[in-house]
């Protein structure tokens, strides 16, 4: 059974640090009968055995914890933030050149635009470990491709209107690509399989095609 | 100790691993995965003398076909399909024993979708993320994270002991029916519907071949919205059992390979009734009643005791 909580109606940083304090409650201390939180933009899921504790006791419960307070820091409030080196454009990051033309820009201004913000993770989901995004700049916005690729390569950097992300396995997906990673963002077989979470932040560096084969070999 | 139990000679068009499924990792965008009939698959596990959770074939439409490279016990249940071991008939929802140098067979489902496919010991695949189910879009778990194919080599845990053999007492035995009643609670998105809700209620939805272990698109009367709500949604997690009702208001009932969405959700089908989301097979016709949130945990608590009081006769 599930008890979907909505603590605000937009997308923004405010509502989603109620998000993850709500989390960060529910989590640190698990009621009997809880099987997972689920977090998103704007509302929480808890998914739990309602033959050991039944929804109005989740309803009490949730009601009584007092994650709206936007006054009350905790650490996870701060999130880490990591890196993601990026092989920009060429046959990596083929739309990067539409990216600049819709936009008036020059490529390097893309990449310069692109790798000079710091991203705010407000969920995953979509795929493993698939980022939504937030805080790209106006300057480099683009629509989707009227029609989906079938095959994204895993690693893939793209931008989708206000949103950029980055496809972690292989997949369709109808986002403008603008370059690809290295890095192996999505380990099933570690024990932390996921290199960030939601609430953790992102920079993106753009390397160099002698950078991006060393880093892949140091991955692999 | 593992060894070697079947090749396949047939896979059939999806037969994959599973277990009960993949928890802690939705919050990553790692769905739940599992088998989708819980109840056939954990009874194929108790027939074989396996845990309830062990891991296990699941088979659709039709298939497969498998040499028998050891001694060993299997059971299958779910789908009613016709089941043979060396072109010999044999039941459903009995323990079997299978001889090294066998061919089983599993002909196409006459009802029902999913098959369950339990070996003595447990299929054995490697636990990724804490287990064992195939998520084939991420190419996670089971055999290769894929489908099974054509010489693949099954491997299952060592059995000390051949487990009593058994079967179903037949009133336990669930029947697929081509018109099912499916209960629900309101969703999330409910008040973005006024008369689709009582369209949702009042009509009758066929199940189409879009079908897969991520939901079920069902086709019949649009669920209208209220003209000034929303079509779509900032994008929230979901549960197995949403429906969601995408803007041409078709409804699309979620299964397990789906975290989170941006389609209201009208309703949510009560746990109790997912096993006969799991088996509706295209034409097959689904009428909506919505319960209450008491009803539908009194629903879950019966079909739990329902599972326990289940009984068996020696074969």
């Amino acid at each position: 059974m599930g008890l979907l909580i909505r603590v605000g109606d937009s997308i923004d940083r405010e509502t989603n640090s109620c998000v993850r304090r709500l989390v960060r409650r529910l989590e640190s201390a698990p009621r009997p009968g809880l099987i997972e939180v689920i977090p998103a933009y704007n509302t929480v899921l808890i998914n739990f055995d309602p033959l050991r504790s039944p929804m109005d006791s989740w309803i009490e419960f949730v009601e009584s914890l007092d994650y709206r307070n936007p006054t009350e820091k905790i650490e996870y409030d701060i999130g880490r933030i990591v890196e993601i080196p990026v092989l920009y454009g060429g046959e990596f990051g083929q739309d990067i050149e539409f990216v600049a033309k819709i936009n008036n820009v020059s490529v390097h201004d893309v990449i310069r635009i692109h790798s000079s913000e710091e991203y705010f993770v407000y969920m995953l989901g979509f795929t493993p470990g698939f980022a939504y995004l937030g805080g790209l700049s106006p300057k480099i916005h683009a629509p989707r491709l009227d029609s989906p690729r079938e095959v994204v390569p895993a690693g893939s950097i793209g931008i989708a209107n206000d949103q950029t992300g980055i496809y972690p396995i292989s997949s369709a997906g109808g986002w403008r690509l603008i370059g690809r990673t290295p890095l192996k963002l999505f380990r099933p077989q570690d024990k932390s399989p996921f290199v960030y979470e939601a609430g953790d932040s992102i920079r993106f560096r753009s390397i160099s095609p002698e950078e991006y084969e060393s880093l892949t070999e140091f991955h692999d | 100790m593992i060894r070697d139990v079947f090749e396949i000679q047939y896979p059939g068009p999806m037969t994959t691993i599973q277990d009960m499924g993949r928890f802690g990792f939705r919050k990553y965008g790692i769905p739940v995965s599992g088998a989708l009939d819980r109840f056939s698959s954990s009874v194929a596990n108790r027939l074989v003398g396996n845990p309830m959770h062990a891991p296990l074939l699941e088979t659709t439409f039709l298939g497969p076909r498998m040499l028998a490279l050891s001694d060993c016990v299997i059971s299958l249940t779910g789908a009613s399909v016709n089941l043979k071991i060396n072109q010999r008939e044999k039941p459903l929802w009995s323990t079997l024993k299978v001889r090294a140098g066998d061919v089983v067979s599993v002909g196409p489902a006459k009802s029902g979708v999913r098959s369950y496919l339990a070996i003595g010991g447990g299929v054995w695949s490697p636990t990724v993320m804490g287990s064992s189910s195939t998520l084939v879009a991420a190419g996670l778990g089971g055999f290769q994270g894929r489908n099974l194919q054509e010489g693949d080599r099954i491997q299952a845990g060592f059995q000390e002991e051949v487990p009593p053999m058994l079967a179903l007492d037949d009133k336990f035995i669930p029947c697929f029916d081509h018109q099912v009643i499916l209960r629900s609670v309101q969703g999330p998105q409910a008040d973005y519907f006024d008369e689709g809700l009582q369209t949702f209620v009042s009509s009758v939805y066929v199940t189409t071949p879009g079908a897969d272990r991520m939901g079920v698109r069902l086709h019949g009367p649009p669920m209208e919205f209220r003209s000034q709500s929303k079509r779509t949604i900032v994008s929230e997690p979901s549960l197995p059992g949403c429906v969601q009702a995408p803007p041409d208001g078709q409804p699309i009932i979620l299964l397990v390979e789906q975290t989170i969405g941006g389609y209201a959700k009208i309703a949510t089908v009560i746990s109790a009734d997912l096993d006969l989301v799991a088996q509706l097979r295209p034409g097959d016709q689904v009428n909506f009643v919505i319960v209450s949130l008491a009803q539908a945990r009194t629903a879950r608590m019966d079909s739990e005791l329902g599972r326990q009081s289940i009984k068996f006769h020696v074969s």
